[in-house]
């Protein structure tokens, strides 16, 4: 490790990270739905070497059950993620490049968005949706795209006052052609660190929202109705399905921060001259 | 100060106050159309829930409803009808608790406002310290694991904290009780303060817990740069003490900026405060929206909409007006 540089470290660290992410996807998703099946004869167990994350009361196997709702989370904060981040990148560009008064408009709406509680907002759109996946999909991605549309808004601004911008200009190019050729060259990193940046928040979001009833179904195995459930046994004693399936979850939610740290410095060209 | 010149101030004042004032309002208006709207795709019939809700309606009663809720007009005559009773106090009445929901807000509002109040101070001043610790000591093995600590806590999803805390500190310790914010069966007006302190204690602390990793890892930033401007250094060669340049050059510049953060971040506070309401059955405006949405309460759902929004409205005010007030450069800036 000492002789490698910073990018290649961060490299390799990435990509530990990414097949980690994707093997606790694929085992969730390729999981058959006997592994969480209820076994009345095993209900309420408390971690053993057989069921390591113990078993609820319904005698489903918890890790079973947690694996299946991590890689249910992931599929939502991902899909999410890039929706939300498409919107902030066309809401940013076009309040970049549009006249003022789409300026205007695009700042109001984000102070709209921004000046509802997030969590409330998420509610009010899974509520309009009837529940469920699409509600809860529709409701991230409506409230995450902000700040992304912000930096996203600040960069073109600053790569229009550039020269390269102005000689293409002088040059005959269209509005149209420098936005492609000139200036999404430039976007393009910006927008994949904040769309990794998006992933965690977007899980986080997923549970919360689960959590308190109006995301995913409660036969659904997610990592929000685990944990909501598991409130009931908690003045009884029963302590695992709060922890594990909860630690777990942290657990992903740092590999994907980690994940766009890394990112961020393989994409910055300054960290290529170290 | 002349005359003349405080009477420029009085009207610059009036001038932000109406500007304020008309902001608050437009937004008040974007976020009562956009909810409206929402609830109004709903599959979910606001009749029909009050009717399951109620059993028994009149036909008579019915009809009323559905002129209160206008099912037969069109979409934005139903708003306008709404907005028009809404600008009269009238907010409808509750599905679930049968009461108007003026008297709910206003209630659980009061409860909410002691806990995220609490938990405000709470998170400033533990973030605040922390990250001034971090600062004073930044590249030191202290500096180093707090860092890693703040960025591991910040990304702590709320109810899970509030969960393990509840198992911890009331279950297995004993120390508070389980959720409510007074206690079981008491009359409201027995409840003492000490109680009602004594049953908000872990739901603060559990809110504050969420933010003041962030509040920390900002004031650190914020000192470090304080620490290493030319200021700094100058003050150092004229042999100020290291503690001597923080206390005085320091800590005097990252004071404004952490207080204004505090303000603006109203938004993630009621956020925060729903889960934790949630998780400690904690009677406040969070609990109520939660139920409010799983039991198609209309007109409580877009009630604590539009104060949620007022809320953060008004934290973002202050913020504002606290920079305007004592940032030299911006009142100046106002004045040109």
């Amino acid at each position: 490790m000492a002789e490698m540089n910073m990018r290649r470290r961060s490299a390799l660290l990435g990509a530990i990270i990414l097949i980690l992410l994707a093997a606790v996807y694929a085992a969730g998703a390729l999981m058959p739905d006997a592994a969480f099946a209820p076994d009345f004869s095993s209900s309420r167990l408390a971690p053993s070497l057989d069921h390591l994350f113990g078993t609820d009361w319904l005698g489903r196997d918890l890790l079973a059950r947690t694996v299946k709702g991590l890689s249910v989370s992931i599929t939502v904060g991902v899909v999410a993620s890039l929706v939300s981040a498409v919107i902030a990148a066309l809401v940013g560009v076009a309040s970049a490049m549009g006249s003022r008064r789409v300026d205007a408009a695009v700042a109001w709406l984000i102070d709209l968005v921004m000046g509802v509680p997030h969590t409330i907002l998420v509610v009010l759109i899974s509520f309009a949706c009837g529940r469920g996946m699409t509600g809860l999909i529709i409701g991230i991605s409506a409230t995450h795209w902000t700040s992304l549309a912000r930096v996203i808004r600040a960069e073109v601004m600053q790569l229009r006052e550039r020269e390269f911008v102005a000689v293409s200009r002088s040059l005959g190019k269209s509005g149209p052609w420098i936005l492609v050729n000139h200036m999404l060259p430039h976007i393009v990193p910006q927008f994949v660190v904040g769309l990794v940046l998006m992933f965690p928040h977007a899980i986080l979001h997923e549970a919360a929202v689960s959590f308190l009833g109006f995301g995913l179904p409660p036969e659904q195995p997610a990592i929000g109705i685990i944990l909501s459930e598991s409130m009931s046994y908690i003045s009884s004693g029963m302590w695992w399905p709060a922890v594990f399936p909860g630690a777990a979850l942290v657990c992903i939610v740092l590999l994907f921060d980690r994940l766009g740290d890394s990112l961020k410095t393989l994409l910055d060209p300054y960290s290529a001259h170290e | 100060m002349s005359r003349t010149a405080i009477e420029i101030k009085t009207k610059l004042l009036l001038k932000k106050s109406a500007g304020y004032l008309l902001r608050a309002v437009t937004l008040l208006i974007a976020v009562s159309i956009a909810a409206f709207a929402l609830v109004s795709v709903s599959p979910v019939d606001p009749v029909q829930q009050y009717v399951l809700a109620a059993g028994g309606v009149s036909a008579e009663q019915r009809a009323e409803l559905e002129e209160y809720w206008g099912v037969n007009d069109p979409p934005v005559q139903r708003y306008v009808n709404w907005l028009a009773s809404l600008l009269h106090g009238e907010l409808g009445d509750s599905l679930i608790y049968r009461r108007p929901v003026a008297d709910i807000v206003a209630e659980r509002f009061l409860n909410s406002l002691a806990l995220m109040g609490l938990s405000w101070v709470m998170s400033g001043v533990i973030g605040f310290v922390l990250g001034c610790i971090m600062g004073a000591k930044r590249g030191k093995l202290a500096d180093r694991v707090l860092k890693k600590l703040c960025l591991v806590l910040s990304s702590l999803p709320t109810f899970w904290v509030g969960l393990i805390f509840l198992m911890v500190f009331s279950v297995q310790l004993g120390w508070f009780p389980v959720g409510f914010s007074t206690p079981i069966g008491a009359l409201s007006s027995e409840v003492t303060v000490l109680q009602r302190l004594h049953h908000m204690i872990l739901p603060a602390f559990t809110l504050s817990f969420v933010s003041f990793a962030s509040i920390a890892l900002h004031t650190r930033e914020k000192l470090i740069a304080a620490l290493e401007s030319d200021y700094a250094l100058f003050a150092r060669a004229r042999g100020e003490s290291e503690r001597s340049v923080i206390m005085r050059h320091g800590l005097r510049n990252i004071m404004l900026p952490a207080v204004t953060l505090q303000f603006a971040s109203f938004s993630e506070l009621f956020g925060g405060s729903v889960f934790v309401e949630n998780v400690f059955s904690y009677q406040g405006l969070g609990s109520a929206v939660a139920e409010a949405g799983l039991n198609s309460d209309v007109p409580l759902l877009l009630a604590v909409t539009l104060v949620s929004a007022l809320f953060v409205f008004a934290g973002n005010a202050v913020a504002d007006a606290i920079y305007g007030i004592v940032d030299p450069r911006v009142r100046e800036g106002a004045d040109g």
